[in-house]
């Protein structure tokens, strides 16, 4: 044979790829919560900031426990282990993101040590957990807590002022101070309608990030321009609220609230924009996502019109992440030429 | 200008679009690569049963001659691409990256290198039986790349009835520009070959489909076609790829869709290359055996970028030495494009009758550790067969070779547009591989 080959690599097709990367699409959605974590900040002060670095650190942290250091390196293979990917910050802020501006921070760091453990590790890591991780750490607050998960505060007040709960010691009753009522616990109790204008703004009682629709929506424009996620999960979850309280709306304007008042209060536009359009937990067809879409939709207006909660945003995601399988295994797409 | 579906050419659905990269050979004219001093014919460099060689070692042979004859009806001959002595009929290193059956020819320095006497222009009206037979001892196979021997196609089995013929001149491989330099330098041979096809199989009409990145050779098939008034017609296809997949070709100018498991001919409908349909109107006309062929040489790892003629049998090295010579910080060589080519690693392997170029690559992207499947579907989204390679991945991984065919794993025609798109970087198409060998195992352990 001829003079040594020159050091060519080998390895099978295809030789180019588009250079996207999961870390770059955990990356870019984080990127878009910066502005909802800011709005936060500006409604309800350094509390906001905290709440969100808490349940942060208890995911990040939790994750860096349990994932691989089997080199003996303290951060694991590969330098930073699975922390790399960023899965674990993105549940981290999506976590707090849910969570009301005057929680302890010790609660919020133990949601993301469930949301972690309980909603991504035990299933086997990344892409095999069947719930939503963020809202497996949410439920587990809301079922221990019930009280101080629907304690919310009105926005406003100085920057620096602490909400009365946010260095509360660990199970303590600390949860005091002003409180006030979410626009959608205000509309099913006491049939007083927040207007549209003040859900958009964000100037509203609620969890830190779900007050201001019209930030939200333009998180999903930008999401949606980036080909982050598939815009069939939102907009199906969106035409089906619209739809269904569309159709109560019409046949009785007094006891259901408008369509519009249902899509941009309460943690809907949250849920849909940011937890709706998880890749891992929604189905894999465009028919299983438009079906996905559409039973979120009919869940969350059937639990906030007729269930005993005001709000049902994450029940609604999380019973339908349970069918996501089976979702997947009725809708295959059909085959070219059969 | 996705909102305007209308308003753009037509295409299949899904797909995907890696940089095109022609922009290096497009403009260049097809020169003829000199004689070099040997040639290695693999005796196996198309689809289906090998050569079976008529030459021993020591023999004379001229140029175009015969020396490996058809070992079935699915095979084809092969012929001395020089005129020289054949050196030893033996093992040496093929595309395939394996050692394989060859015949090695020592050039004669001192022949003029014309065609032997035996190749002599078809006498017209050949009857079509004969004409498959003649087509089948001038080793024609198709260019494209798949290499099937083309007499094969032109035998239409009894009961079905090839009304359409149509011409890949889609060359949707990044880099490649060889079939594209064919159809505007050569407009009337491709159109020739056309008609030839249309002839012996008894088409009523005849479809061109082109890339429209490929402005001037669509002009130029117009224009050969215009001039005679012929039933053809020339279509510009929305660049994506794998819009040169048959299958998406015929999607995309019909609008049908070939059967799963099944032939064109099911649509009643004939496939071909541009450069398979002037290479028989070479042999019509002068009597030509498939003895040479056009590639495309390209990539940052070579010093002058080209389309050639290259004689068959002629080393990747010494078409890379006539192109100026690789760099030697070259990390990648390919034959064929950067989508579904081969890597090389011995240079000695020869140029064969599916070679479409040769791509040497200083950069090649990096060997990047796969991560979990997050489920995003882009996969789901680029394959044109609708398939869904992330499951089929998982099924083969795991050896579940049942459900890979409840998930149609055998109707992949590897085109690796869902590894091109993974985030995770899953090497999906090579699972997709093994997962479709699994099957074909089962199958023949269960025949057994």
């Amino acid at each position: 044979m001829a003079r040594d080959a020159p050091r060519l690599r080998i390895k099978t097709a295809p030789y180019v790829h588009t250079g996207l990367s999961t870390r770059r699409l955990m990356f870019e959605v984080v990127a878009s919560l910066a502005p909802v974590v800011l709005c936060a900040a500006w409604y309800f002060g350094v509390s906001a900031v905290l709440v969100v670095a808490a349940a942060t650190a208890g995911a990040v942290g939790t994750e860096w426990v349990f994932m691989d250091k089997s080199d003996g390196h303290l951060l694991g293979k590969h330098s930073l282990g699975t922390l790399r990917d960023g899965s674990a910050l993105l549940t981290g802020v999506l976590l707090g993101l849910t969570l009301p501006p005057a929680i302890p921070l010790w609660m919020a760091f133990l949601g993301g040590f469930v949301a972690i453990s309980l909603g991504k590790v035990i299933w086997g890591g990344l892409g095999q957990n069947l719930f939503n991780p963020a809202l497996v750490g949410r439920a587990f607050l809301q079922a221990a807590f019930p009280i101080t998960l629907t304690t919310w505060v009105p926005p406003g007040a100085s920057f620096w002022d602490l909400r009365s709960g946010t260095f509360a010691a660990p199970l303590m009753n600390a949860v005091d101070g002003v409180t006030s009522a979410t626009p959608l616990g205000l509309a099913k109790f006491e049939q007083q309608i927040t207007p549209i204008r003040a859900l958009l703004s964000g100037d509203t009682a609620g969890s830190l990030g779900e007050t201001s629709g019209a930030l939200l929506l333009i998180c999903a424009v930008y999401l949606g321009v980036r080909k982050v996620f598939d815009w069939r999960l939102p907009l199906a979850t969106i035409l089906s609220v619209a739809l269904f309280s569309g159709a109560l709306h019409l046949i009785d304007a007094e006891i259901y609230p408008s369509p519009l008042f249902m899509l941009c209060s309460g943690g809907f536009l949250f849920g849909t924009v940011f937890m709706v359009t998880d890749p891992v937990t929604s189905p894999i067809t465009p028919r299983g996502e438009w079906i996905f879409g559409l039973g979120v939709g009919l869940l969350v207006v059937l639990i906030r019109l007729f269930g005993g909660l005001a709000e049902g945003v994450m029940y609604a995601i999380l019973l339908m992440n349970s069918v996501t399988p089976l979702i997947n295994r009725v809708t295959q797409p059909r085959k070219f030429g059969g | 200008m996705k909102l305007l579906p209308f308003l753009r050419p037509p295409t299949f659905r899904h797909g995907v679009h890696p940089d095109e990269q022609k922009a290096a050979t497009a403009g260049l004219p097809i020169e003829r690569m000199p004689f070099v001093e040997e040639y290695v014919m693999p005796l196996a460099q198309h689809i289906g049963a090998p050569a079976r060689a008529i030459v021993e070692p020591g023999q004379r042979v001229e140029r175009g001659e015969m020396i490996a004859e058809p070992g079935g009806f699915v095979s084809t001959a092969h012929h001395a691409p020089a005129t020289g002595t054949v050196r030893a009929i033996d093992l040496r290193p093929h595309p395939s990256g394996r050692l394989q059956p060859a015949i090695v020819i020592g050039a004669d320095p001192f022949s003029s290198q014309r065609l032997s006497a035996d190749a002599q222009p078809l006498p017209k009206g050949l009857p079509g039986p004969e004409l498959v037979r003649r087509i089948q001892d001038a080793g024609l196979v198709g260019l494209g790349g798949a290499a099937f021997p083309s007499h094969v196609k032109l035998q239409v089995p009894e009961g079905k009835k090839a009304r359409f013929v149509m011409l890949n001149g889609c060359e949707c491989e990044p880099y490649l520009t060889c079939d594209h330099r064919i159809m505007l330098e050569r407009p009337r041979a491709v159109i020739g070959g056309l008609r030839l096809i249309m002839e012996q199989v008894g088409a009523e009409r005849g479809y061109v489909g082109v890339e429209n990145n490929k402005a001037d050779a669509i002009e130029a098939l117009r224009q050969a076609v215009g001039r005679e008034g012929l039933p053809i017609e020339v279509f510009a296809l929305q660049v994506k790829y794998p819009q040169g997949a048959e299958k998406m070709m015929i999607d995309a100018i019909l609008r049908q869709e070939v059967p799963s498991g099944g032939l064109p001919l099911d649509l009643e409908l004939l496939v071909n290359n541009v450069g398979t349909a002037a290479a028989m109107v070479d042999l019509v006309e002068t009597g030509q055996p498939l003895i040479e062929r056009v590639l495309t040489v390209s990539g940052d790892g070579v010093r002058r970028p080209a389309n050639l003629l290259v004689p068959l049998g002629t080393s990747i090295e010494a078409v890379l030495d006539y192109c100026g010579g690789m760099l030697p910080e070259t990390r990648q060589v390919l034959l064929g494009g950067p989508m579904m080519g081969m890597a090389q690693k011995n240079l000695d392997a020869p140029i064969v009758k599916g070679t479409g170029g040769i791509l040497a690559s200083l950069r090649p992207a990096p060997f990047i550790e796969e991560e979990p499947c997050i489920r995003c579907a882009r996969c789901l989204e680029a394959c044109p067969l609708y398939l869904n390679p992330a499951r089929i991945a998982l099924l083969a991984r795991e050896e579940r070779v049942p459900e890979l065919s409840t998930y149609h794993a055998m109707d992949c025609f590897e085109c690796a547009a869902c590894s091109f798109v993974c985030p995770s970087h899953i090497p999906l198409v090579q699972l997709i591989r093994m997962g479709k060998a699994m099957v074909r195992q089962a199958a023949e352990a269960e025949a057994s």
